[in-house]
């Protein structure tokens, strides 16, 4: 298993790396990045009666704040986090399905997130992505030897029809779907078939990068062993680099390379996956590997988090999840902490832990 | 596994489908399916089925004028429904009549369908400033009703072109009034289901591939919104063709040289009061009837493709 | 006796394509105070199962067969009227999604109070006063400002929560959840679990927890039954069974988990997936994905291919595989060659 050497390897660049502008081995870098969603609508919904005045009111859903992240080529980068946390806009901003509010995404060195379409196109090429719901993510009018045509004709407008279909049949045997079935329609399979086909789609074009949102939330648990096994023997066949995202800690515990936990917009801890699931640092880290049901005999020892997760319009001050955290304290509510670099490659944003009480 | 059999053929699928299904069970919806289809042939093929040509002026006598229909006494064998005022034959001129109304009305609803499907979808794909400004103009011409349409753009016409050229294009004039005044319907219905297909994550894999909004919006999300508009094109024709009737009836659509099932229902109206009800009522039945069943068939079809009501 | 007890329950659909056989043979016990899983993959019937306990299967579906008796009293063709003093009275539901029984138009009070109400004879001050004793034992904070809000103002965990207060509400003898924290983050599932859990217990109710998450299960209940294609495929004490799965098909569910398997190797998957119920195979239905088809000789077994398996006792569970029947034949061949 390639990812498995590499991941000491890569977690050492990554720590030695950290804290210069930009390492230069990193695929994919996400700077500083923002998003905001308006919840007001248009310029005349926003406009208010306060006090006498016409005033212009605008509300905001801070989806993400400040997120920094960096992505090594043929590693694993496994995002997770409750709903709402961000952690699918990350995942739409860096395929350029939403512009940031403000940041930067550079692919390979270069500025993505401010190109055209046009432009973008090259990318699309290297960088693809697969979605949560097998259910909704194919074409339900369009045959699978269409849909998975589609993106061929696209990139190599060149190809002769035998190239196409030839390398059509050659995805569908790599995904184990049955090369004669690509005159049915999507609805036709099975879920676990149809992500299969989803992630067909998305090799077709040979990328080296993969977004995959969710890609098995969606499915029965023991559907659930064959795609990642599909996705794990994909990342082997094509050195494929993933940024994988899930809410499902026992999937990171085996697919990913490094780990980051997000919490309400913000990143709160980075890791190799070993050594977070070994020793996590960030209280809201120990409460959420804490509530993973497990087949153990033993009842669940899990953290209990008091209150529920605040909304993202009104942010707290401070640390985002001080509400929360049995160990906040006056300045946790103040400041807001930054991601600092722990001795093993560890990232965390505690003042807590850079305090040393925790 | 899905281990279905390999459904490869169009007609292999229709076969399968539930549409077909729920129409073999379903015995009202035959039944309009028929008496639809009965009366779209007869008005089509009425220059072979009616007995008389009513547009020509040499096969009508005057002498003729308000005969009854046959179960009635004092009828004329050759006249079965009897004639109108202008002593032509009823049946001929309703059936040349049903065959004007059924082009105004699908005539008035492809150019609806167009026009509505069209900017339905730009409105509902690109959003923002393109929706505001498309759905604004939907409702402002909602708010002008298909009769004022009619007597603004009837009086344009007339008073530029002259009210013989009116007379000449009737039936592109009403397709023009209907047409436009009714497009905002397909437009909010296919704005809705585009804007509910829109979020769906095929139109994202769509994007992810690099695929133009083009391509996105005429390959991948129209198709996945024609359902409803097939629905609603049902209901649509049915309205066309009551719009019609009523611009006739009011004496703005079709003359009664060249008359429509509405301006025959008018022509015999003024006749009622002196007995001779056959020339206004059976036009006004076989209206009743060609608008039930299209309307029936469109409840049925509106059963079969709601998702909300079958799950499959 | 047990409180409930269901035998041989058949559960078809009748669809166009002819009739579709949901549950077939499905036979389990409960006992006062007891917590059963019913586990499967989506398709596997558990859903049908606990919602034909209390006769909640919609049409096209029909129970076809098969006793469920509650308290020695029998619910199938019980009338819809008399039904209806057991449903939400002495057994109450969770859903998966709670907006699916909370109504947006009403208060979580006034909801509350009807359904106090509808069952009985009690002034709207002691219903208030007894939903909002419910509140306080699911340690909702403030429960009084609660009573008045709509459901639509609270989070998805608290909506839940409400669920189980309206769960609660006539001290049922048993619930009936349904994937209860399945749309929920694992934070908060946690905390429902434990919640259920703790509430179970102290008043002595009975739950049937439906799931797919074998966690969940081993954490709260004591017995459980695997489902697959509409058959309980086996049963017996959760502990045991998660511990020691026997059928082949527990097992392979149980080492698919990521759990199960070294990080970064592959896992333990099962091939194929489950057969749609209108094309059931041949025998027993797991036979085209499991690993121990074959006998001795390496020939798949006639009965496998060919005969539906019955149940078996394999220590304190019920296994129904051709594989671990021959295998305590075997067993049993050997202690008697011994002792003679």
């Amino acid at each position: 298993m390639t990812h498995v050497a590499n991941a000491p390897a890569v977690a050492a660049t990554e720590t030695a790396s950290f804290g210069k502008e930009a390492s230069t081995q990193a695929l994919l870098e996400i700077r500083e990045l923002t998003k905001r969603f308006s919840l007001s609508g248009d310029f005349l919904e926003q406009l208010r009666f306060k006090g006498g005045r016409l005033v212009r009111h605008q509300e905001h859903v801070h989806a993400i704040n400040g997120v920094s992240l960096d992505i090594q080529r043929g590693e694993a980068l496994c995002v997770v986090g409750e709903s709402g946390c961000g952690k699918s806009t990350v995942a739409r901003i860096v395929m350029g399905l939403l512009t940031p509010s403000s940041g930067e995404i550079r692919y390979d060195g270069k500025r993505i997130d401010h190109l055209t379409p046009r432009q973008l196109l090259p990318y699309r090429k290297r960088m693809q992505m697969i979605f949560q719901n097998p259910y909704a993510s194919l074409n339900p009018r369009m045959t699978i030897q269409q849909t998975l045509e589609e993106p061929l004709r696209l990139h190599h407008p060149n190809w002769e029809r035998e190239q196409v279909r030839d390398k059509v049949t050659e995805v569908m045997t790599s995904v184990g779907i049955d090369p004669d079935w690509g005159k049915r329609f999507g609805h036709e399979f099975s879920g676990g078939q149809r992500q299969r086909i989803a992630i067909a789609r998305a090799l077709a074009v040979d990328p080296e990068f993969i977004v995959a949102d969710e890609p098995i939330s969606a499915l029965d648990v023991s559907i659930q062993a064959q795609v990642l096994n599909l996705l794990m023997d994909a990342q082997q066949q094509h050195h494929l680099t993933y940024l994988f995202i899930t809410h499902d800690l026992a999937v990171v515990e085996h697919f990913g390379t490094r780990v980051a936990v997000m919490y309400l917009g913000t990143v709160c801890e980075v890791a190799p996956t070993a050594t977070l699931f070994a020793s996590p640092r960030h209280p809201y880290t120990q409460a959420l590997m804490s509530a993973i049901p497990r087949l153990e005999d033993d009842r669940p020892q899990h953290i209990r988090l008091s209150g529920e997760v605040p909304t993202p319009v009104n942010l707290p001050s401070g640390c985002v999840f001080h509400a929360r955290c049995p160990y906040a304290n006056e300045r946790c509510r103040r400041e807001v902490p930054a991601l600092i670099a722990q001795g093993d490659g560890t990232r965390v944003a505690c003042h807590g832990v850079e305090e040393g009480r925790l | 596994m899905t281990t279905q059999v390999s459904t490869t053929t169009r007609w292999a699928r229709f076969r399968d489908s539930y549409l077909l299904y729920s129409f073999k069970r379903t015995w009202s919806a035959q039944l309009c399916l028929a008496i639809f289809l009965c009366l779209v042939l007869a008005a089509f093929m009425a220059p072979w089925l009616a007995p008389t040509n009513p547009y020509d002026l040499r096969q009508i006598d005057i002498l003729d004028s308000e005969l009854p229909p046959f179960w009635i006494e004092g009828a004329v064998e050759h006249y079965t429904l009897g004639t109108d005022a202008q002593g032509r034959d009823l049946l001929s001129i309703i059936l040349y009549g049903t065959r004007v109304s059924l082009v105004i009305g699908f005539g008035a609803v492809i150019l609806q369908a167009i026009l509505g499907v069209t900017f339905g979808l730009l409105a509902g794909y690109l959003g923002g400033r393109v929706d505001a400004i498309l759905m604004r103009l939907a409702d402002i011409q909602l708010s002008f009703s298909t009769l004022m349409v009619a007597i603004v753009v009837g009086a344009v016409v007339k008073a530029t072109l002259g009210s013989s050229f009116y007379s000449q294009y009737a039936v592109l004039m009403l397709i023009l009034i209907i047409g436009l005044a009714e497009w905002p319907q397909y437009a909010r219905t296919v704005r809705a289901s585009v804007l509910a297909e829109k979020s769906k994550e095929y139109v994202d894999a769509a994007r992810v591939m690099g695929l133009g909004s083009r391509r996105i919006m005429f390959r991948h999300v129209l198709p996945n919104t024609l359902s409803p508009v097939f629905v609603i094109s049902t209901v649509q024709i049915a309205n066309a063709i009551i719009s019609e009737a009523a611009l006739s009836f009011l004496g703005l659509g079709m003359p009664e040289t060249h008359p429509s099932l509405g301006s025959l229902i008018k022509s015999g109206f003024d006749y009622i009061q002196s007995g001779s009800w056959w020339i206004t009522l059976i036009p006004g039945a076989v209206l009743v009837v060609l608008v039930l069943v299209i309307n029936l068939l469109g409840d049925w079809l509106r059963d079969v493709m709601n998702p909300r009501l079958y799950k499959g | 006796m047990s409180l409930l007890e269901v035998s041989d329950l058949d559960v078809r659909f009748a669809l166009r394509q002819g009739e579709v056989r949901a549950l077939r043979n499905v036979s389990f016990s409960l006992d006062r105070g007891e917590r059963l899983g019913i586990v499967g993959e989506s398709g596997a019937g558990k859903s049908v199962a606990a919602f034909s306990l209390l006769n909640l299967i919609a049409s096209p579906g029909f129970i076809a067969g098969g006793s469920i008796r509650f308290d020695g009293q029998e619910l199938t063709g019980l009338s819809d009227r008399a039904l209806r003093k057991v449903r939400g009275n002495r057994i109450s539901m969770i859903f998966q999604d709670p907006m699916m029984t909370l109504n947006p138009v009403l208060s979580i009070g006034e909801q509350m109070i009807e359904c106090l109400k509808a069952h009985r004879r009690i002034s709207h001050r002691e219903a208030r006063a007894i939903a909002l004793h419910k509140l306080q034992q699911v340690q909702i904070p403030s429960p009084e400002t609660r009573l008045d809000q709509y459901p639509h103002e609270l989070s998805g965990g608290m909506r839940q929560r409400i669920i189980i207060a309206i769960a609660l509400l006539l001290d049922p003898d048993i619930i009936i959840a349904d994937e209860p924290t399945t749309a929920l983050d694992v934070t908060i599932q946690a905390e429902i679990m434990a919640l259920l859990l703790e509430l179970c217990e102290k008043h002595n109710v009975g739950l049937i927890l439906i799931t797919h998450d074998l966690g969940v299960v081993s954490q709260v209940t004591q017995r459980m039954l695997v489902m697959y294609a509409g058959r309980v495929i086996e049963q017996g004490p959760t502990r045991e069974i998660i511990n020691d799965p026997q059928h082949p098909y527990t097992q392979g569910l149980m080492n698919a988990l990521p759990q199960m398997a070294t990080p970064g190797e592959r896992l333990n998957q099962i091939p194929g997936s489950m057969p749609s119920l209108s094309n059931l195979p041949s025998g027993c239905a797991f036979h085209p994905r499991c690993g121990f088809v074959n006998d001795a000789n390496g020939q798949p077994r006639r009965a496998c291919l060919e005969q539906v398996p019955d149940f078996v006792d394999s220590g304190n569970c019920r296994v129904a595989c051709h594989m671990v029947a021959e295998m305590l034949e075997e067993e049993q061949r050997l202690a008697k060659e011994e002792t003679s």
